[in-house]
Formats: C-alpha cells, sequence, structure tokens
C-alpha cells in the first residue's frame, strides 16, 4: 500500500483526472473531498459490505417463496 | 443442459435460460455463470448458479412493488454488459427471506441489470440514498396500491 502524508487542503491525484483532498480532520474524522469524473463510482467502503452481506443473507433465504397480492395494473414481463 | 438447482432439484434448462455475470455478485465473485429460472410462485424469480447448487437467488421485479424506483446508471457501465439502449435492460432485485420469520426484503441499492438480448448481467451499486439494502416488499406493496398511481 502506498502511504502519503498530507496537510488540510493538499491533494493527492490518481491517474490524471481523479482528486483526492483533505477538507477537515477533526479528532478521528477526516473529511476527504474526492473529484473524479462521472464514470468513476466512489462509495463508503460500508456500501460494498452492505450489498456484500446482504447477498449472503439473500443465498441464505429459505426458498418458500410466498403469495404476493400485486398492483392491479402491474404485469410482469420477462 | 441439465441444472442441478437448490429450489427444484435437477432440472432441464434451455440454453437461452444462461445469463452471466462477468464480474459474479459481491461476496460471490468467483461465479459467474447463472440460469434464470422462473419460480413456481409469481413474480418470483430464481437466479441459481450452475456450478454450485447452493447458490441460488430469489428474485422480483422491484417495479411490481416501487413503481417509483429509478436507476441512475452511468452509461458506461450500461456498456460493460453491451446495453446501448436501456430498453434491452432487465432489472431486478435480490429478495432476502430470512429464517427467523421477518419480513421479506429486498435489496433496491444492489440491483441487477441484464442485457436481455446477450444474457450478461451485472450487479449495480446505486448512489440514491433512498435505495436501502433491505426493503420491506409486502409493505411497500401495500403503499403503494394507497398512493394514486
Amino acid at each position: 500500500m502506498l502511504i502519503l502524508s498530507r496537510k488540510i487542503n493538499e491533494k493527492i491525484m490518481i491517474g490524471e483526472d481523479i482528486s483526492v483532498s483533505v477538507i477537515e480532520i477533526r479528532g478521528d474524522q477526516v473529511k476527504l473531498g474526492v473529484e473524479a469524473p462521472r464514470t468513476v463510482k466512489v462509495f463508503r467502503q460500508e456500501v460494498f459490505d452492505a450489498i456484500r452481506a446482504e447477498n449472503k443473507a439473500a443465498a441464505e433465504s429459505v426458498p418458500v417463496l410466498p403469495a404476493l397480492q400485486l398492483l392491479n395494473n402491474s404485469k410482469t414481463k420477462t | 443442459m441439465k441444472v442441478a438447482t437448490k429450489a427444484y432439484g435437477v432440472v432441464e434448462v434451455d440454453e437461452r435460460q444462461k445469463i452471466q455475470f462477468p464480474l459474479g455478485l459481491l461476496g460471490f465473485e468467483q461465479l459467474k455463470d447463472y440460469v434464470l429460472l422462473d419460480a413456481e410462485q409469481h413474480p418470483f424469480y430464481w437466479l441459481q448458479s450452475i456450478d454450485v447448487e447452493r447458490v441460488a437467488f430469489i428474485l422480483v421485479n422491484p417495479f411490481l412493488f416501487r413503481p417509483d424506483y429509478e436507476l441512475d446508471i452511468a452509461d458506461q457501465e450500461l456498456q460493460d454488459i453491451g446495453i446501448s439502449d436501456p430498453k434491452n435492460a432487465l432489472v431486478f432485485a435480490i429478495v432476502t427471506i430470512p429464517a427467523d420469520g421477518s419480513p421479506m426484503t429486498a435489496n433496491l441499492q444492489g440491483p441487477l441489470v441484464i442485457n436481455k438480448d446477450a444474457h450478461v448481467g451485472k450487479q449495480m451499486i446505486l448512489m440514491d440514498g433512498r435505495w436501502k439494502t433491505k426493503h420491506d416488499i409486502v409493505a411497500e406493496l401495500a403503499a403503494a396500491r394507497k398512493a394514486p398511481c
């Protein structure tokens, strides 16, 4: 892992079009600003963890499907 | 082709039901080949791993209980699975039915988007804070029924 020291308002660049800047440091919390093209998705790690955990829970589902009373105007087409 | 399924034992499956997830699903990255099966109970589907019998996901069309559901997905991500026209996309939410009897939920934050022509899919991650990993399907269906269309 590359470890860099930065002060407030200093940045690191990732490639040519992604920058991460240190906006604020307060106690054990650091506020970061990320500038990246729209095609680059930026998430907190927790979002990935939550979806991974939910996939695992889904795979453990009870394989007994309940009946659903659907909206009258909905039709599924696949 | 024959596939060993979690829900129905070994079943005969048409090649056209195969769907490939080149990146796998989060937490299941190593499994890339699935088949999509109609569940015995409408409107659910099974996404069954071809390689591992016990790995299968229950899917539902999220718009059935959340008519207001929206997916904001970058064109680039759709192009990853060969979709240039959103009309070619199928959208599913993965359903969790907990063993402890708590409500059945759907994951609207990590939907599956499938190119229905190429049979290639990807799990997307939505940034919109409205969409969570656990949406109570029955409760939200009841709310949708009350709301004016």
